[in-house]
């Protein structure tokens, strides 16, 4: 799994150096520092709009736009769950309420160790055959009854 | 000579175990001595039998499913690699019913040949489109596409042959394809499918694109929620540049295209074209004022085609066997295959590709053979979350672009989300107002507020406040935000809303709703 880096300005400017040249490539960046720091704060901005000569609200507005940036750090892990119609129709409230009851937390917050946080997405594609979730931008899971959700939590707390 | 075993590298399967299932299956392989490989091919789209495990006999290609990880040891034991028998044996897959009834144009490799290999894909049938186009020129192909009555898969249903020419008769510097693999809609997996099990198919059809239009860049925007096709199609863009089928001379055509794969950030409405195009551009995914058109002033401001995934891993076969060929099949305007994709609580869920013009009654309990929970079924949601819910009695509605227009419902990009009896309409018309309101761009009015609003004048209903008059309210909410939004967010979002209310009026009660329908 996925472990962040902590953010270090060198290590960025080198993200920034690699990616600068691509047509528009303000996303591929943030998609870099958001993977590679578990966040895109204000250090990270204050780079970015120097090295693409953009104002720091204009990619202050990108980073405030997309859902999958975040301005601090969070979760060691994020635990995202499907919550839209198709996985609803198989039984997604139930796991998503498994989830919350295993983790302690509620959606959009963070467990009191930092180790996980919750979230929900609406659809991972796996409509046919959910509840679905996804676990650090990489690893899919489906077929979900609240007993494997909470088992999952239990391997993710680890 | 060496018995090849499929595990599909689909995320349906790979959600379910399927690389655990592929490691086990190669380390038993070595350590038995066995003279067999693991291919990771596409899904076939049966998803209630993934990982669904194939083996390649004399007799064709047997079937295992749904395999758990535990059971990949055993397969072996049971004699694997002749088609043995056990307990998940299902027999030829190319025989089995769900397959053999399709009309598979689109979808013809997916599943069956490894994704990566571009000599399987060559031996499939795979350039032969491309090549064609080459050989037309760019306006005989363009006319191809018009003629096959091609219509953008995404959800607009818009005419791709005139989106072409529009683009291909402004001349300019330069020009874009860009592929809309932005697949927000829930109930919807076909783009990410066909990226996964065959992605040269798209690339192909992005090419000719390319070719047809005299664009030489293409872009595929794909959401950050599909992690596996973005490996694969890394991959496979990476292996077209090597062999020289992307690149500055197509197919040795002395034509360039070449293509790059964005990723997005997570955010429902850049599936929206003037909203993906800012995204790609890098600013917030919002929407635009049309015109200027994307076809006149599109990705920086260049002339664009944007185009659904689907759209495009459609033109291949159309340029290979003509526009006549695929026009053939469908209903009215709704011309060639749409690929179905049958889900939520369904026995039978997966994708399924048949010429337009199945009833929905034939796709839900024919097809998808009924819920899984066994229970009946009582509303079906098509076209994604601004899409409809229809109630049993319009069951006999074909799919098609007009007759589900005509029930005040759209077939959208083809998700087809099944309910049982527990469902509760109520909260799924609060979901639709909720949904909106978490990915509204905020540009205007009527959906950054209106979505709020319904979710909150529901909700009172749900409370018991005031019934009739907020009911009301929420139908008048609905009308607004239809006619004085942006896009199709704002603007479509009353179709789930008020078709909940109009064919299932008896869940708007008033009395505090009990969890029971759980
Ligand atoms: C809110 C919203 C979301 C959309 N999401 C998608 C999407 O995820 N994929 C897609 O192909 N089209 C989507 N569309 C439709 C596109 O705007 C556009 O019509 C389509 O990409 C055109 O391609 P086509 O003609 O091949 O269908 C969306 C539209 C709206 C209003
Ligand atoms: S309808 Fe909603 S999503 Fe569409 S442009 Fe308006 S605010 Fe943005
Ligand atoms: S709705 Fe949950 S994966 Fe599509
Ligand atoms: S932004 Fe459109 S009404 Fe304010």
């Amino acid at each position: 799994m996925t472990v962040f880096k902590a953010f270090d300005a060198e290590d960025a400017a080198g993200i920034i150096a690699e990616l600068k040249q691509l047509e528009g490539p303000l996303l591929p960046i943030l998609n870099a520092f958001q993977a590679r720091y578990g966040f895109v704060g204000e250090e990270a901005v204050r780079l970015v709009s120097a090295a693409l000569n953009l104002s720091r609200a204009e990619v202050y507005g990108v980073v405030s736009f997309y859902h999958d940036y975040h301005q601090a750090p969070r979760g060691r892990h994020v635990l995202k769950v499907c919550r839209a119609e198709a996985c609803q129709a198989r039984g997604s409230d139930a796991v998503a309420e498994a989830v919350e009851k295993a983790l302690g937390v509620t959606f959009g917050e963070t467990t009191p160790d930092g180790q996980v946080t919750l979230e929900a997405v609406y659809c991972l594609g796996l409509c046919a055959s959910g509840p679905s979730a996804m676990i650090d931008h990489g690893r899919l899971v489906a077929r979900l009854t609240p007993a494997r959700a909470e088992a999952l939590v239990e391997e993710v707390m680890l | 000579m060496t018995t090849r075993i499929f595990v599909p590298l689909d995320s349906a399967a790979v959600a379910c175990g399927a690389d655990e299932i592929a490691d086990t299956l190669i380390r038993e392989i070595a350590r038995r001595g066995l003279d067999a490989v693991v291919v990771r091919n596409g899904s076939r789209g049966m998803a209630w039998l993934e990982p669904l495990v194939e083996v390649e006999t004399i007799d064709g290609r047997v079937g295992y499913g749904p395999v758990e990880p535990d059971e990949a040891a055993a397969l072996l034991d049971a004699g694997l690699l002749t088609g043995g028998r056990h307990s998940k044996r299902i027999g030829l897959v190319d025989e089995h019913p769900f397959l053999k009834n399709q009309t598979r144009l689109t979808f013809a490799r997916c599943g069956i040949t490894d994704p990566l290999s571009l000599d399987e894909y060559r031996a499939h049938g795979g350039l032969e489109g491309l090549a064609r186009a080459i050989e037309l020129g760019a306006e005989k192909t363009v006319a191809e596409v018009l003629e096959s009555g091609l219509r953008g898969r995404g959800g607009a249903g818009f005419p791709t042959g005139i989106k072409w020419k529009t683009v291909a008769d402004f001349s300019a510097d330069r020009k874009y394809i860009v592929a809309n693999a932005d697949e927000g809609d829930s109930g919807t997996f076909a783009d990410r499918m066909i990226m996964e099990g065959d992605p040269f198919c798209l690339l192909e059809g992005m090419a000719i694109a390319g070719l047809g239009t005299g664009a030489t860049k293409g872009f595929v925007y794909l959401r950050s929620e599909y992690p596996v096709a973005i490996r694969v199609l890394g991959e496979a863009v990476e292996i077209l540049r090597r062999e020289k089928v992307l690149g500055p001379s197509v197919l040795g055509s002395g034509r360039a295209f070449d293509v790059e794969v964005r990723v997005g950030a997570g955010a429902y409405v850049c599936g929206e074209e003037t909203a993906l195009l800012d995204s790609l551009e890098g600013k917030r995914g919002q929407v635009r004022f049309k015109p200027p058109l994307p076809a006149h002033k599109g990705l920086f401001g260049k002339p664009t085609v944007i185009n659904n995934v689907v759209t495009l891993a459609s033109v291949p076969v159309i340029l290979a066997k003509g526009g006549a060929f695929y026009k053939d099949f469908g209903m009215g305007r709704s011309r060639g295959t749409m690929p179905l994709q049958i889900a939520g609580n369904v026995k039978h869920g997966g994708l399924y590709e048949a010429a337009f013009g199945l009833t929905l009654g034939e796709i839900v309990d024919g097809i998808g053979g009924s819920t899984e929970t066994g229970r009946p079924v009582r509303a079906v949601q098509v076209g994604g979350p601004l899409g409809a819910y229809f109630p049993r009695s319009l069951f006999d509605t074909p799919f098609d672009y007009e007759a589900f227009a005509a029930k005040d419902g759209l077939i959208g990009h083809a998700g087809i989300v099944v309910f049982d009896d527990s469902v509760d309409m109520m909260k799924q018309a609060r979901f639709a107002f909720e949904f909106c309101a978490v990915e509204s761009c905020g540009k205007c009015t009527p959906c950054r507020i209106g979505a709020v609003r319904g979710r909150e004048t529901v909700e009172k209903v749900m409370r018991g406040e005031r019934v009739a008059e907020n009911l009301a309210l929420v139908e008048d909410l609905c009308n607004t935000m239809k006619l004085g939004s942006l896009c199709a967010l704002g603007g479509f979002t009353p179709y789930p809303v008020m078709s909940a209310l109009t064919h299932f009026p008896e869940d708007f009660h008033g009395t505090p709703i009990r969890e029971a329908a759980e």
